[in-house]
């Protein structure tokens, strides 16, 4: 038989930290166990009814100092736990800035992953040793729950709604990816490994096409403005503000007035009920003259993923941008076939969005 | 009807005596009876029948867990199983049994009353709860359920193909049977205590069973609603939980737990009350700090109501959403750790006998202290993300769950048995038994928290991605072997009992409380001969009481003899 294991391997850093506040906590219950456990089995010995030479007079039966003692006492121990549990829980809620991101579909049973760059896996990830992940989740039907032991954290994939979670693995190894959350016949099934690649070999897998899947597999920002053209979007959505529309350039991470008072955020989430159910937001100053579009929840990832990239700093603008132009050559081959009707606005969006993405990053600094 | 008995004193009569039980022999007399004793007998007979049944799918589940990709069942078949386990333990059995069983029988007698406030509405609760639990049995018996107990949407309310509505039915319905019966034990305990019982000289008992039918009151209702929302979008497509139709699914887990987290208080605060009955007999002591254990029943009871939200911490709450019932669950667990620190004193300067019940309490404190303390875990935001789904939970609320109530059940049981049958069983198989069942339990669950740390996930079927996980599974499916011939030893010897066990006197403990000095052997149907006043504080013992009856006395067959 294997070696015994009491602990799951540490793969992050905050697996670490975890497991400091774990250890702690554990040292605390084993210390009360004990405590109980020993003055119970003394007591019930040395006042056992046989032994008729212990003092029993003068039996108290309160004691007010004891009781706030033995309250404030443990109160302040778990108010301590509680804090420190708090911290850790704001690490496990807080994004790296700078984190790649991922998306993943779950569904009975199994777990799709997508990288930006378009390639696809099922039931395995593989991503580079020490650089930040983030994972952005939904699910096409039931409610899963993403869960990885050696990274310390999980959370649910929910139907109709976006969560997220996120992790920096420091450690090359390959680890266990389970769905935590009962989900019918197979739930124990919806499982299979994260492999973390150390940078050579994450350079490699990536040449290699990364998958057995497709080889040459297109960027999901790529696939994200196809859809976008496919859909018209880009009848109402360009570079700047207008009458009709909001421009989507720049969009991710701004503050959104909604006409009827609210204040959003505008994160992954916000995007997609956005384009599933606009009339839930409408942005104030705007009509409510979007319409509802029946996108598959992998279409509405790589819009997602394209109306980010139209946010991100210049430098990875202009990377993007070759990729528009490629695109564009590819999409008005397609549109020549008469497929798609692909307006001019596209182009002009993407040129003057750079100019206005220069502006809004030299406004932040 | 009272033949009339035995001249000078009622107790410890060799007579053939006219009791609850000998009154009406027929079966007629048991089905349409308003004696809160005898419904009490009825729910007793009745919660062991599911006992059994949950105990049977936990076996299934346990066996196919020895292997990493199962033994004889199909994944949809285990899938049944848990939840049938679920379903029946927490439905039928564990939220039902101390009140039930024994509050039902011992609230009048130790409030010195001669039935509940509402004789037939108590009857009706029971049919009720039968009803429910004949559903229950329908739907097992047509296909099962394979949401787990818990129910979430949307797999409930769309995507299984099984007996949902059918099981939601049964939860229902023996819902009323719980409110019913809080309503009457709310009502008895205002109403009908004897003349000079004041509440602060109740037994803590009736405390616990008090706050019990608060919370039961309060709950039940909501999770009745909840688990019809979930049969209405199952049926007619209305959106209440499901993205699909415009409903938002984790509010489900709200509105589930809402109830369920108090409901965990219904299973273990009449433990409590049971816990400190047997503790303060058998130390011959008033249970120590007395206020601050009634208080903090109530205490539990409220703070109960504002933490379901730990269930969600990783549901994508908010940050704030999460600090807040993370803050409350680590602050309910206060109350309950200042229970164990009065029991604790309690034995100070105690005059103690270990006897049966005695023993299953202590055991009691040793199994709720861990399932208490691993409750923190579990409150605490950073480490719960780890846990939460995984067999730590799974060990955790077993602990809390058959730790705290099974323990305390049987400790009431053995305590009770002599004033509900008259008869007494053997003391040295009721401390082998004790100590069977205390050390299954641990060879069961133990491993399970060391599961849970490594991330096994709860309700999995296969694990053949981490197959490291078998050795605690196998070791855990062994405990759970010898749990099933500890709950084994004490059936076959209570049983044999009511044939053969010694005749127990009226008052075999030397305890004191209503129940015992005030009434007969066993009870007489309307309880006591004349209503009983209360003149002294509840738990009035010294060290100079009597001791308990006699081991040797306890012995199939025994007879004691004659005091003068
Ligand atoms: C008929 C014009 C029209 C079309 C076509 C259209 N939109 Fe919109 N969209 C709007 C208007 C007007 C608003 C602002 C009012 C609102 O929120 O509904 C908006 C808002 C949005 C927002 C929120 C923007 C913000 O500033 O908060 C997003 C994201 C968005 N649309 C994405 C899309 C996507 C993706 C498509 C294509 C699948 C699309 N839209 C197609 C008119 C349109
Ligand atoms: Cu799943
Ligand atoms: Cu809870």
């Amino acid at each position: 038989m294997k070696e015994l294991k009491f602990s799951p391997t540490q793969a992050t850093e905050y697996a670490t930290r975890h497991d400091v506040l774990f250890y702690a906590l554990t040292a605390l219950v084993v210390l009360f166990t004990v405590l109980v456990g020993v003055a119970v089995l003394y007591l019930m010995i040395k006042y056992r009814a046989s032994n008729k030479n212990v003092d029993r007079t003068k039996r108290i039966h309160h004691h007010l100092g004891i009781e706030i003692a033995w309250t404030v006492i443990p109160t302040i121990l778990a108010l301590i736990i509680f804090f420190w549990g708090l911290l850790l829980f704001k690490e496990v809620k807080t994004p790296d800035k700078d984190s790649s991101d991922i998306y993943v579909i779950g569904k009975q049973w199994m777990w799709q992953f997508q990288h930006p760059n378009g390639i696809r896996e099922n039931n395995e990830l593989h991503v580079p040793v020490g650089r930040p992940v983030k994972i952005t989740m939904i699910s096409q039907d039931v409610i899963h729950s993403l869960y990885i032991p050696q990274f310390r954290v999980q959370f649910y994939t929910l139907p109709g709604r976006y969560t997220s979670m996120h992790f920096t693995p420091n450690v090359v190894g390959k680890f266990n990816i389970f769905c935590s959350m009962h989900c019918g016949a197979d739930h124990s099934k919806m499982g299979g490994y994260i492999h973390v690649l150390s940078p050579s070999d994450y350079t490699k897998w990536l040449e290699n096409g990364g998958n057995r899947f497709s080889k040459n597999s297109e960027s999901m920002i790529k696939s994200g403005l196809k859809t976008f053209a496919k859909n018209g979007c880009s009848n109402c959505h360009g570079g700047a503000d207008t009458y009709r529309a909001p421009s989507l350039h720049g969009l991710i991470g701004r503050k959104r007035k909604m006409n009827d008072g609210r204040v959003v955020i505008a994160d992954e989430a916000y995007i997609r009920e956005s384009i599933l159910t606009p009339y839930n937001n409408v942005v104030e100053g705007y009509e409510q003259i979007m319409p509802v579009y029946d996108l598959s929840e992998g279409e509405v990832l790589e819009l997602v993923e394209y109306i980010k990239s139209l946010s991100r700093a210049p430098s990875m603008f202009e990377e993007n941008e070759k990729v528009y132009k490629n695109t564009r050559n590819h999409v008005k081959n397609i549109s020549n076939s008469g497929e798609i009707n692909l307006e001019m606005r596209v182009d002009s969006g993407v040129s003057q969005s750079s100019v206005q993405q220069v502006q809004h990053v030299s406004e932040q600094n | 009807m009272s033949k009339t008995l035995d001249k000078k004193h009622p107790n410890n009569s060799h007579q053939e005596e006219v009791n609850y039980i000998t009154v009406d022999y027929t079966m007629k007399s048991w089905f349409i009876t308003k004696d809160h004793k005898r419904i009490g007998m009825l729910y007793l007979a009745t919660v062991l029948v599911f006992f059994f049944v949950g105990s049977v799918a936990a076996g299934f589940v346990r066996f196919e867990l020895t292997s990493p990709t199962g033994q004889i069942l199909e994944s949809e078949t285990f899938n049944r199983m848990f939840t049938a386990h679920g379903v029946v333990m927490i439905f039928f059995f564990l939220l039902i049994a101390i009140p039930a069983v024994l509050g039902n029988f011992f609230l009048p007698l130790m409030l010195g009353a001669r039935d509940l406030a509402f004789p037939k509405l108590n009857l009706l609760s029971y049919y009720l709860y039968l009803g429910g639990g004949l559903f229950g049995v329908v739907a097992l018996v047509s296909g099962g359920v394979d949401t787990g107990w818990t129910f979430y949407t949307p797999l409930s309310s769309m995507y299984s193909n099984s007996q949902v509505v059918l099981t939601i039915t049964a939860a229902f319905i023996t819902g009323f049977s719980s409110i019913a019966t809080a309503v009457n034990f709310i009502v008895t305990i205002h109403k009908m205590r004897a003349p000079g019982l004041t509440w602060f000289r109740l037994p803590l008992f009736v405390w616990a069973h008090y706050a019990t039918s608060i919370i039961i009151l309060l709950g039940t209702p909501v999770v009745a609603i909840t688990l019809a929302l979930v049969a209405v979008e199952r049926l007619f497509h209305i959106g209440v939980f499901s993205p699909e139709y415009g409903g938002d699914p984790v509010l489900f887990q709200h509105m589930f737990w809402f109830y369920s987290h108090p409901a965990v208080y219904i299973m273990i605060l009449p433990a409590m009350g049971v816990v400190s009955e047997i503790i303060a007999c058998f130390a011959r002591n008033r249970v120590f700090g007395y206020e601050f254990i009634a208080a903090s029943s109530l205490a539990i009871g409220g703070l109960g109501f504002l933490v379901w939200g730990h269930h969600m911490f990783a549901s994508g709450e908010s940050y704030f959403q999460a600090a807040f019932f993370s803050l409350m669950t680590s602050l309910v667990a206060i109350p309950s750790a200042i229970k164990v620190f009065n029991w604790a004193a309690t034995l100070y300067k105690g005059m103690i006998y270990l006897t049966t019940p005695m023993a299953y309490a202590i055991g009691f404190l040793g199994l709720f202290v861990i399932g208490g303390l691993t409750g923190l875990y579990c409150s605490n935001l950073g480490v719960d993300v780890h846990l939460t789904g995984t067999y730590f939970i799974v060990a955790h609320f077993h602990y809390v769950m058959v730790g705290g109530t099974i323990m305390a059940l049987l400790a009431g049981i053995h305590f009770w048995w002599p004033k509900m049958t008259g008869r007494m069983y053997p003391e040295i198989w009721g401390k082998i038994g004790m100590l069977v069942i205390f050390s299954g339990f641990h060879m069961t669950f133990m491993p399970q928290f060391i599961l849970g740390f490594l991330g096994m996930p709860r309700r999995y079927h296969y694990y053949h991605f981490a197959p490291e996980f078998q050795a605690y599974n196998v070791f855990s499916t062994a405990g759970a072997g010898v749990l099933a011939i500890g709950f084994m030893i004490p059936v076959v010897y209570l049983l044999l009992s009511l044939k053969h066990g010694a005749k127990a006197p009226a008052n075999p403990w030397n305890a004191k409380g209503l129940e015992w000095e005030k009434t007969d052997r066993v009870p007489i149907t309307h309880n006591f001969r004349e209503i009983p006043v209360v003149t002294e504080e509840a738990y009035n013992y010294s060290i100079d009481d009597e001791p308990p009856i006699e081991a040797k006395y306890t012995k199939f067959g025994a007879v004691m003899e004659e005091k003068s």
